[in-house]
């Protein structure tokens, strides 16, 4: 087939449930492609000479090689290229915001002049991964010998579990120290069973466990145990413990019963499934008309658990307009779908609350946008005079996240930033303090997945020259060396 | 998991456990506290260290049944285990030498007093121990409490043991009508006791320390859901608290708070109740 032919060819959405149906369970939105659809939506890869989306890609996988693979049929060789580069593919094939990374690169969506006609890496990326869990048995590779050397990693998000896994794999004793009672991080407390199943993220959670890597739950370090032990226990330290901190809107009403930070309503629903209360214990209010703030995928979730709750309306209400809205196109258009109205260009001033403090309402002022701001986003403004009065009864505080505070605070060593941020070397994630490294959303504030996971697998890199050398003031250098080695070898 | 090593009855629906947890015993300070989750579909529940001992590696709690959790907590028995319990948490209490120092307990709030109050009388302070109790059958901890007092006062609000009236009466009745002078004061125990304490301790001019309980699900900063208003700013208790300067806290807020999820928690109790019935006891 030549690459007219190829272009040719429309692009395979994925089927979904129906918008009406869903929003009554918590199951998967999108229901992945059989074998046949994936292998026509590989056809439509050019395979590019330089394959700019590999360059889209945070952790720059091969794509190609597994894009190729999936069009030969050949599904084994393609989920082991894919390995190769990302260790979670079936989380990063749901979660990913593929459209602002590969798929903005992809030559064929350039040709069409349309980014949403891009060959579907994402959506084939997940059908391996699923593709392999369906086989049952996953490849366990052939493990090196023991190298002797312990790591300790804090935090079981993307970017701790990204690293135990690569480190296990180099031969080094990897234990997880993680203050829940799951792992997972943001993967099970945060982002909903509709988008992630958990049973993915337990299934790549068992592959560690069976490569040999030791969780340790109910361990807060800085509390349950100290870093200055782990320093101390431990050949190397790695930090990666997340953006758990959430902001609040610092208006009147903000401790009204029924107001809630994304965090706190989240992790009822997901992590502690108020969604089957009262056969689990968790409960969770049971709004009717629930407002969330913000314009992320945080917000998204929130509103259309809220939905999934039984909420009879859900709001978005967001400050900027949609341009300017930071979550996933495909998130917003999910939710739209499923009925959650958007209030764009509007901002909360004050909740109100009924004889009881209950929320009962909200007060909201209309914005304009004026000129760009720090961000580069535009700037949005109040206008004067435009309040009114939503009539809500629960309020869903979505406005971000900052980094979590427990480790810098009890171990003053470590650098941070204005913001709270662990301050890093960017090539090797090393910290102020030898030994230590950090990655994920602890040094990035609220990020992504795959960018935390890709700062797991280059710390991991650090970590192994760090074991094996000792060297620590030039360790960018020697891992810039081995890098180099690598690629002239392969 | 956690052994349940022992478990003693302290009063009606009072148990006293001591559970297995090494490495919280070992780090563990006054005032702190742990969160426990019973059973997969538990919810986390915190619940304040009443002693511990390194040495054996075993914490002490001690748990009123209310709800589903607790009750369920109730139903076990020695030899049980407890999957999850995360801790400590919280800042552990300053301690220091202040003194004279009113060391006030409620109900099941004398419990996480006990470690506090020793402490203090540890650091060099004269203790003055006031705890009250709705009757003399929930009372807890007596002899403990009088082991690390230099002078004891009981009330119970029906008047079947000690001084007839509440705990607010009996520091009037040492601090106004004795004229002992108090130079701090510690106060644990149901928020409206607490909130009326700090009101007559603001009157008396004696700072007071409190500890706060709200609902809680992470226990490390990371929901929110602990918010409490302090001075009129908002804290999160698991991590800035759980001990806050009382005469600051906003204890009508803080009320209201504990009573957001009260038909939800009728109803996993009632739903509870009926299966404990039908197993005779011990739950799901
Ligand atoms: C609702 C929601 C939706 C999102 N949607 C998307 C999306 O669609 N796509 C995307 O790419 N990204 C999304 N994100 C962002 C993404 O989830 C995060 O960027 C990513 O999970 C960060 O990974 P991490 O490993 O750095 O930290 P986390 O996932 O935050 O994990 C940190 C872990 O460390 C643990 N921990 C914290 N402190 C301690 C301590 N002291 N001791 C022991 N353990 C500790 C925490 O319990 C947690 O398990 C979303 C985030 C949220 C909240
Ligand atoms: S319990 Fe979640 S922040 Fe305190």
């Amino acid at each position: 087939m030549d690459s007219k032919e190829r272009l040719a060819i429309p692009p395979h959405p994925m089927p979904e449930q129906d918008p009406a149906e869903r929003v009554d369970n918590v199951r998967e939105v999108p229901l992945g492609y059989t074998a046949e659809t994936a292998i026509a939506e590989a056809t439509r890869c050019l395979q590019c000479k330089t394959p700019f989306c590999v360059d889209g890609c945070p952790v720059n996988i091969d794509i190609p090689g597994f894009v190729q693979a999936v069009e030969d049929g050949d599904f084994k060789k393609g989920i082991r290229i894919l390995k190769k580069d990302n260790l979670l593919p079936a989380i990063c094939g749901r979660v990913c915001p593929q459209e602002t990374q590969c798929q903005l690169e992809c030559t064929v969506g350039k040709a069409r002049k349309d980014q949403t006609k891009s060959v579907m890496i994402g959506k084939l990326e997940r059908f391996l991964a699923d593709w392999e869990r369906e086989q049952g048995e996953f490849e366990v590779p052939r493990m090196p010998p023991s190298s002797g050397k312990k790591v300790a990693v804090i935090g079981a998000g993307p970017a701790g579990l990204t690293l135990a896994g690569d480190l296990v794999r180099m031969g080094h004793d990897v234990t997880v120290f993680e203050a829940f009672h799951k792992a997972g991080g943001v993967l099970v407390y945060g982002i909903p069973e509709f988008r992630l199943p958990k049973s993915i993220v337990q299934t790549e959670v068992d592959y560690l466990e069976k490569l040999g890597v030791e969780f340790r739950y109910n361990h807060v370090v800085g509390k349950t145990l100290t870093m200055e032990k782990l320093v101390e226990d431990y050949d190397a330290v790695f930090v990666g413990t997340g953006a758990g901190l959430p902001k609040f809107m610092r208006i009147p009403g903000q401790n009204l019963l029924g107001v809630f930070s994304a965090n706190e309503y989240l992790t009822r629903a997901n992590l502690m499934k108020a969604y089957e209360f009262p056969r689990s214990d968790t409960p969770i209010f049971r709004a009717r008309k629930v407002m969330t703030v913000g314009g992320g995928n945080v917000a998204m979730d929130c509103a259309r658990t809220a939905l999934r709750l039984g909420a009879q309306d859900s709001l978005v209400v967001y400050r900027r307009s949609e341009k300017e809205m930071p979550a996933r196109v495909e998130e917003i258009e999910h939710a739209r779908e499923e009925g959650v109205q958007m209030h764009l260009l509007n901002n909360p001033v004050r909740i109100l609350g009924d004889e009881n403090d209950w929320v009962m309402g909200a007060e909201i002022v209309r914005m304009k946008l004026g000129e760009p701001d720090a961000s580069g986003r535009r700037r949005p403004i109040p206008i004067e005079g435009s309040e009114y009065v939503l009539d809500v009864d629960a309020v869903i505080v979505a406005i971000g996240n900052s980094p979590n505070p427990l480790i810098p605070d009890t171990f003053p060593d470590l650098e941070v930033t204005r913001w709270g941020g662990i301050v890093t070397n960017e090539v090797t994630g090393q910290t102020s303090v030898r030994g230590i490294f950090a990655g994920g959303d602890i040094v990035l504030g609220a990020a992504t997945v795959i960018l935390a996971m890709s700062h797991g697998r280059r710390a991991a890199k650090a970590i192994h020259i760090y074991l094996k050398t000792g060297r620590w003031s030039d360790l960018e250098e020697a891992v810039a060396v081995e890098i180099n080695q690598s690629q002239t070898s392969s | 998991m956690h052994r349940i090593l022992s478990k003693e009855r302290l009063g009606p629906e009072i148990n006293r456990y001591v559970i297995e947890a090494p490495q919280i015993s070992r780090r563990r300070k006054p005032g702190q506290f742990v969160i426990i989750r019973l059973c997969p579909e538990g919810e986390r529940i915190p619940l304040t260290i009443a002693d511990a001992d390194p040495e054996e590696g075993t914490l002490t709690l001690v748990v009123q049944a209310v709800g589903k959790t607790t009750w369920q907590l109730a139903d076990m028995e020695e030899g049980d285990e407890i999957i999850d319990v995360t801790g400590p948490l919280g800042r552990p209490t300053h301690i220091e030498r202040y003194g004279t120092v009113l060391c006030v307990g409620g109900g099941i709030g004398v419990a996480p007093l006990y470690p506090i109050t020793s402490a203090l009388k540890d650091a060099g302070n004269e203790i003055v121990c006031i705890i009250g109790a709705r009757s003399a059958d929930l009372l807890i901890m007596e002899k403990e409490m009088e082991s690390v007092s230099d002078h004891m006062l009981v009330t119970t609000d029906d008047g079947s043991y000690g001084m007839h009236g509440m705990v607010t009466d009996g520091i009037k009745r040492i601090v106004v009508e004795e004229g002992r002078k108090a130079d701090f004061a510690v106060a644990i125990g149901p928020p409206v006791m607490m909130k009326f304490t700090c009101l007559l301790t603001g009157e008396l001019e004696i700072p007071t320390m409190v500890s706060l309980n709200p609902i809680m699900i992470d226990g490390t900063g990371m929901c929110g859901g602990c918010r409490v208003s302090v001075g009129g700013k908002t804290k999160f208790a698991c991590v800035d608290g759980p001990e806050f300067d009382g005469h600051q806290v906003d204890f009508d807020e803080l009320m209201k708070r504990l009573s957001a999820y009260r038909t939800h928690e009728k109803e996993a109790m009632d739903r509870y109740s009926e299966c404990r019935a039908e197993t005779g006891g011990g739950g799901r």
